[in-house]
């Protein structure tokens, strides 16, 4: 707890940040990869504190916003699938589809909130008349969780649960930005929580291969500020190396026993991100030896060919070449309570941290 | 006799109803007008000087037991409260059930027994009831309807009306509690914390406070939405812009430490035993001292200013920033990974 005081201190904030504005002589570009630092950076105002020296782009980091419309539409279509009970986390209940969202199929059919995949196993277990189908959305820190949930289910032998994966891992993703000649990032402020499991070593990839530099950063301002200081020096330096300033939860390696169940179950597929297209080996599919439990091999479900919502800049925002407020749709048409694309759904959405937290004048 | 389960018969207006009412009701909500069991309750209320105010809540939450209370306690309180927070001396409550069939009695009992309690504190008398028993599915457990009367004594005038410019907001203790002593139960999110949830009956602190300091101006409770959603109700409702200070809003390390872990922002957690109030400059550092003197104000904190504007919100940040704060839209919901 004390520990956790010293990164909220707000006095060591204040004189990193300005130390940080002091020094950076060029704007530079930076890609928080993570949801949850998108929020961070607009709730406490650093990204409005380092305007015109730091831009700090917001990335792919948020599962809700990087699900590709054919996956809602394929999730909405077994959610109409008679004697099927279908359950998913809050995030995604309002993800518009092309036609349609989980909250409007609510009305027929039976879909339910849950916090965790093992609400869903224990939802099969008492419902053994229907099937229950979780919608797996996350990274590799939701992953090992689920993958824990379906071991508990093969353990007892659950022939009513099945998974519909929709599972993304983050690597892949980054290693296709950098190879976008548009995207221009100079470092990245890394993912804590996706760290926790892979270890730091597994990004080094982005030095190494691309020559950006990277720092894993926990979720306090301090934390953040201090990991963009650390980028900031690298980039003055002209060196890229991975740093871990994250180490009071992150370790070289991860988090083994995560991976290796992740690696039980799931094999990597190539599959498609939300306005961003396919990204090769970034998708997680239940292994064949599990296919009973994949929902995909279960049913056949339809390809959707609809396109994301026109007017709607996901794809741009989540690739760090637009802003939130650029997208002509933000604030007017698309809100938090009307959103167009998940950006604005997901609370960890860029377009909803930027809504809640960087507008400058309230519309009563 | 009863069994240990709420049956759909317990609802049908026969002998088990009778002996439920009887056995269970009456026993823990024993009073004299209750007693009668007449259709409605005659109210000894005289009220030559001070208005009558009335207010109504269902409330529906889950779990039903929670850190530091249950659906009963919470029932008592919030309505109580919503009668303190209006300047008003809460005298009597109604209480009506949804139960549903299957719910434990030994659920319900201790639900009642909470219920007696609170309103014993609260110095609230239970009126009338009701009880429905719905089929097994149609509703979640328990629901409870409490509908309040209080009386607001001559003198003592809230009211939006009465914020001006330059008066300060307070806040009687640490915010985000009830929340997230709640959600720590959730199914599927159940997590080991000592966060309990603040839910208390606050009528007994706003007497005092009303009887003793004419510059409170206005009070309402920060429940559902939180400190920055009833905030932003205030900014609207009096046209006028209110700055909150993030460094002076109270809030203990274990709420702050789990808020952070699920992704939820504590302005927005909601509150039971809190109570926001705008008072006068001059008075605000008194009645801060007078709150930190009592058990459920040793937090108490002055955590934003009025100023001239047109309804908005802003939050002054640690690092300095400034924040257009909103009213939440939708559920905050706990971060997928
Ligand atoms: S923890 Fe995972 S999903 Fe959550 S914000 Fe970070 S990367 Fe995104
Ligand atoms: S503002 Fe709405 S429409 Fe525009 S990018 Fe964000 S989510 Fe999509």
């Amino acid at each position: 707890m004390e520990l956790l005081q010293r990164f909220k201190d707000p006095k060591l904030g204040q004189r990193i940040l300005e130390r940080l504005q002091q020094k950076i002589s060029r704007p530079l570009n930076f890609m928080e990869v993570c949801g949850t630092h998108t929020v961070a950076i607009s709730r406490s105002g650093i990204r409005e504190l380092l305007k015109g020296k730091l831009r700090l782009k917001s990335g792919p980091g948020c599962p809700v916003c990087v699900t590709d419309t054919g996956d809602i539409d394929k999730m909405i279509g077994l959610a109409r699938l008679p004697g099927v009970i279908v359950t998913t986390f809050g995030d995604m209940m309002r993800v518009p589809g092309s036609r349609s969202s989980l909250v409007q199929e609510r009305a027929n059919g039976d879909v339910r909130v849950v916090y965790s995949a093992l609400d869903a196993v224990a939802i099969a277990e008492a419902n053994p008349d229907k099937t229950v189908i979780f919608l797996g959305v996350g990274f590799e820190t939701t992953v090992p969780a689920v993958a824990l949930c379906l071991e508990e289910v093969v353990r007892k032998n659950l022939k009513n649960f099945l998974l519909y994966s929709a599972h993304k891992v983050v690597p892949p993703a980054l290693e296709t930005l950098l190879q976008d000649p548009e995207v221009k990032i100079d470092g990245f402020l890394l993912p804590g929580h996706v760290c926790t499991i892979l270890g730091r070593k597994t990004f080094e990839f982005l030095s190494q291969k691309y020559n950006v530099p990277a720092v894993i950063g926990g979720f306090e301002p301090v934390d953040i500020l201090a990991a963009l200081d650390a980028l900031v020096d690298m980039v003055a330096a002209g060196k890229a190396q991975v740093l871990n300033r994250y180490s009071r939860a992150v370790r070289e390696e991860g988090n083994p026993l995560a991976q290796a169940i992740m690696q039980k179950y799931f094999d990597l597929v190539d599959v498609k991100w939300r306005g961003i297209g396919i990204i090769p080996r970034s998708g997680l599919k239940l292994k064949a030896e599990y296919a009973r439990y994949d929902a995909e091999e279960q049913y056949l479900l339809e390809e959707s060919t609809v396109e994301a919502v026109p007017g709607c800049s996901c794809g741009e925002i989540l690739k760090g070449k637009m802003e939130p407020p650029e997208c002509p749709l933000f604030a007017y048409i698309c809100t938090p309570l009307k959103p167009v694309g998940p950006c604005m759904v997901s609370s960890e959405g860029a377009c909803a941290a930027y809504y809640k937290y960087e507008r400058r004048r309230s519309k009563n | 006799m009863i069994g240990d389960k709420i049956l759909l018969a317990h609802g049908d207006g026969g002998l088990l109803t009778h002996e439920l009412i009887s056995n269970l009701f009456l026993r823990h909500f024993e009073n004299s007008i209750l007693k009668t069991m007449s259709d409605a309750a005659t109210l000894p209320l005289e009220i030559e000087k001070g208005r009558l105010v009335v207010t109504t809540d269902s409330f529906v939450i889950k779990p039903i037991f929670f850190p530091g209370g249950d659906i009963g306690k919470l029932a008592v309180c919030g309505t109580v409260n919503d009668l303190a927070v209006s300047g008003a001396v809460p005298r009597y409550l109604t209480a009506s059930f949804i139960l549903e069939e299957g719910l434990p009695l030994a659920d319900l009992e201790k639900i009642l027994t909470s219920m007696a309690e609170a309103a014993r504190m609260a110095g609230v008398t239970i009126i009338a009831g009701d009880t429905k028993v719905v089929e097994r599915g149609n509703a979640d457990k328990i629901f409870v309807n409490t509908t309040g009367v209080g009386l607001v004594p001559e003198g003592v005038e809230l009211g939006y009306h009465r914020v001006e410019e330059g008066d300060v907001v307070i806040l009687n203790g640490n915010i985000g509690e009830h929340g997230l002593a709640v959600v720590s139960r959730r199914e599927g999110l159940e997590f080991e914390s000592d966060i309990i949830s603040d839910c208390t009956c606050l009528n007994s602190i706003t007497q005092d406070l009303l009887f003793q300091y004419k510059g409170i101006k206005l009070m309402r409770d920060p429940t559902r939405g939180g400190v920055a959603t009833t905030v932003k109700e205030i900014a609207l409702a009096t046209n006028k812009d209110i700055f909150l200070f993030e460094d002076r809003i109270p809030i203990s390390d274990e709420v702050r430490w789990a808020a952070e872990m699920l992704g939820l922002d504590p302005l927005y957690l909601a509150n039971e035993g809190k109570f926001i109030a705008v008072v006068s400059p001059q008075e605000a550092p008194d009645i801060v001292a007078a709150l930190r003197r009592l058990p459920q104000g040793q937090q108490a904190s002055i955590i934003g200013e009025v100023k001239k504007g047109q309804g908005n919100v802003f939050l002054k940040t640690s690092l300095g920033a400034t924040k257009l704060i909103d009213m939440l839209a939708g559920e905050q919901l706990p971060r997928i990974c």
